[in-house]
């Protein structure tokens, strides 16, 4: 296929075309140009000419830039948390594999039973991987795990255990039977109404109330329940915008070959549905990545949480900020990352219907 | 369709059959909201259980007494002998304050760049695109966190002790001091001129609407309301004496006094809450303008209309239509993330409750009234929303 030609412009034509083309443009251009010509020495300053490389906290006391040595002496505890230092290339494996499969995932060719079977298989080896327990690999308590390895499960748990949840939760919202459907809008309205913390709240402080005597859930494990309940609210509404957007024919034809309701679902209903969701809950996805650091609230060190666990030094206190920075950079490749895929798999999807 | 089906041998339906599908659903649903309060009435007799075991009082009596904690600010009288629901009451304002003062800055920042990054300056679209991305995809609580680790350092700003003001504000380690007004009565009276302005622009606009839907011509709108809002306010204070007093903070050992305080917690959080949603704003209100098809602008052009009248009177409402629905989930959000103050000690809802539910143990009454709140805001912000959304809806006939 010929490409078509693109005109190829002087940096000069260019500049004319796209910065200066009317006077107002030029205004424009001149105060963005005299906004960065203030801003951008500051950073640069700040962030490379006058920081310290070293890992030297003395040096970094009086240097008026950054103090990245912060980070290359506390790297390990950052990216782990209090994970036994010898035991880190665990959590450092489980995330690779983790990173992997959700990379392969992403192919949208290799989609078929085969991965949902690699899914189960990681996560069961992910879990054994972590906990340990087993001849050559000594337990190590979950009170132990963090940093970015946590927040990967907790945000990788959410979503996918989660689903089935948020399917049926979905489902129930669209059912003729009044009782179900009042069930379902009230628990989808209330978790969504109210802010994550007060979920986290509930289920760290509210769940060994509920329990009964004796009986005892691990703080990362009521977490997790918290989250998975206040994902599958939001999956939930996402999924309904699927199953709101498959034409009533659909639906018409199935009822006309006598199917039951379980069959129209399974067969008919959710394999079209589900599909045109795959967008959307990638975003959710970002959301719940992101709000995984307000575990830190409820006392479990993830990422965010690891970072001000490194800060609690009293030598490197003052430079929690370039952790923070770090870690802000963190999030920002893997999000940015998802919703570039995001945007990419809906434009694919998009085309494939028009077709 | 499913009435069709669910019935289809008329009169022997009602002879009771398990295969009839309305006698499906009835016993599913039965069976379903039978589980489901038997887990409730379980949970329930459990919880009551362990706090009897505990010996934690149950009900809301705590809410009279005594709290025994101090606030760092507030907008009401408190102090440490006040009761418990009063500091829930101090903490919920103070969630009110950051969350409304931080949804108006959203906006107007998130408007601004959202119409920015549309620019046809290449420059600037690609920096205001380049904000979009950057900052909706770092946590709020990081964000918070970092603004307020900024704020509090001695790296980047002095103890007051060593501050310097600049146009009489002070920006320290400890907050920043604002000079204020000192209460003289043409302080007032300007106020009460810009309240009166501000009604008279209404007025004016109502009228010159109405003559120029009968007469056709039109009236300088714009001008004149700017004239008055400047106006009033300057004679008001003019008439009363023109006074400049002003009620500055000054160093008294090693603090200030007098003026007015913002502290580094409310700063940060407003800051790491405007900052982030107005990215999803932005972002909302740039596919909102590009989802009015280019032929409404043609059509605009056709007419002779002039460009700011096509985006004010053409462009603007059709994209309000797309843009209110998603904003007000970003309203909501906002709303909700405030509760992040809680980790750099804003003592917003969510902290006092919780300092509450530490002293009193009465956790389940404690979260009970931070659902029921939050419930409420979020539903009474969705039904203004709502109510606007339906009058800016296209009218179909």
């Amino acid at each position: 296929m010929n490409q078509p030609t693109v005109a190829r412009l002087s940096p000069l034509t260019w500049a004319r075309t796209n910065l200066f083309n009317t006077w107002g443009n030029a205004v424009i251009t001149v105060a963005v140009l005299a906004l960065l010509a203030l801003l951008v020495p500051k950073l640069a300053n700040w962030a490379i000419i006058n920081a310290v490389f070293e890992i030297d906290a003395q040096k970094c006391r009086v240097a008026a830039g950054a103090c990245w040595g912060f980070v290359g002496e506390k790297y390990r505890l950052m990216l782990f948390g209090t994970y036994p230092y010898e035991e880190q290339w665990r959590p450092l494996a489980m995330s690779i594999v983790l990173l992997t499969l959700i990379g392969l995932t992403m192919n949208t060719r290799l989609w078929g039973r085969w991965l949902w079977i690699s899914w189960i298989v990681a996560i069961v080896a992910m879990w054994v991987l972590m906990a340990g327990g087993v001849p050559g690999l000594p337990a190590v308590d979950t009170d132990r795990w963090g940093g970015l390895p946590l927040t990967l499960i907790l945000a990788v748990n959410a979503i996918v255990l989660s689903f089935p949840l948020a399917v049926l939760l979905a489902l129930g919202r669209r059912s003729d039977l009044p009782f179900i459907k009042t069930l379902c809008i009230g628990f989808i309205e209330v978790v969504r109404g109210v802010p994550l913390i007060t979920v986290l709240f509930m289920a760290s402080l509210m769940l060994p109330l509920f329990l009964p005597e004796g009986m005892t859930i691990n703080k990362l494990l009521r977490a997790q329940v918290g989250f998975i309940l206040f994902t599958a609210a939001y999956v939930a509404e996402v999924i309904r915008g699927g199953l709101q957007a498959i034409p009533k024919g659909q639906y018409e034809a199935a009822d006309a070959l006598g199917l039951s309701y379980a069959q129209k679902t399974v067969f008919i209903v959710l394999p079209q549905a589900l599909k045109l969701v795959i967008p959307p809950t990638v975003n959710t996805f970002i959301g719940i990545f992101k709000d995984t650091s307000l575990v830190i609230i409820v006392g479990i060190f993830d990422f965010l949480g690891s970072v001000r666990l490194a800060s609690n030094d009293p030598i490197w206190r003052p430079f929690y900020i370039e952790g923070l920075v770090v870690a802000g950079l963190v999030y920002f490749v893997f999000c940015y990352t998802m919703a570039a895929y995001s945007r990419a798999l809906e434009a694919k999807l998009n085309r494939q219907q028009q077709r | 369709m499913a009435e069709i089906m669910a019935r289809p041998t008329g009169k022997e339906a009602s002879r009771f059959s398990l295969y009839d599908r309305d006698v499906q659903a009835i016993l599913f649903q039965v069976v379903v909201v039978g589980a489901v309060v038997a887990l409730v009435w379980y949970l329930a007799y459990n919880t009551v259980v362990n706090l009897e075991r505990r010996q934690i009082q149950t009900g809301f009596s705590f809410l009279w007494r005594e709290s025994g904690f101090e606030i760092g600010e507030s907008l009401i009288s408190y102090s440490a002998a006040s009761t418990y629901g009063r500091a829930l009451v101090v903490g919920l304002l103070n969630t009110l304050q950051v969350a409304i003062i931080g949804c108006v800055l959203a906006s107007f920042l998130g408007v601004s760049i959202g119409i920015a990054s549309l620019s046809r300056n290449w420059l600037l679209a690609k920096l205001t695109a380049g904000y979009i991305h950057f900052l909706r995809n770092i946590p709020v609580l990081l964000q918070i966190i970092l603004w307020y680790t900024i704020l509090i350092s001695d790296r980047f700003l002095p103890a007051p002790r060593q501050a310097e003001s600049f146009l009489g504000v002070f920006a320290t380690q400890r907050g920043w001091y604002f000079p204020i007004p000192d209460g003289s009565t043409g302080y007032w009276a300007a106020l009460a001129g810009l309240l009166a302005a501000v009604v008279g622009v209404m007025i004016l606009r109502r009228w010159a609407t109405a003559r120029q839907l009968l007469t056709g011509q039109q009236f300088p709108v714009v001008w004149t309301s700017v004239g008055l809002l400047v106006a009033l306010p300057l004679v008001a204070w003019l008439a009363f004496g023109a006074p400049t007093g002003l009620d500055s903070p000054s160093l008294r050992g090693f603090n200030f006094q007098g003026g007015s305080r913002i502290s580094p917690e409310f700063v940060a959080v407003l800051f790491g809450l405007t900052i982030y949603t107005s990215a999803f704003i932005a972002e909302i209100v740039r596919s909102g303008i590009l989802a009015v098809p280019k032929g409404q602008t043609e059509a605009g052009r056709a007419l002779g209309l002039r460009d700011h009248v096509i985006l004010r009177q053409v462009i603007l409402p059709q994209a309000l239509r797309v843009i209110i629905p998603p904003l007000t989930s970003q309203y909501l959000n906002l709303t909700k993330n405030s509760s992040l103050a809680v980790a750099v000690g804003y003592p917003d809802l969510v902290s006092t409750a919780n300092t509450t539910l530490n002293q009193t143990g009465q956790a389940p009454e404690a979260i009970l009234i931070l659902m029921a709140v939050y419930l409420t805001l979020s539903v009474s912000t969705a039904l203004v929303m709502n109510w606007y959304n339906t009058r800016i809806q296209l009218v179909e006939r």
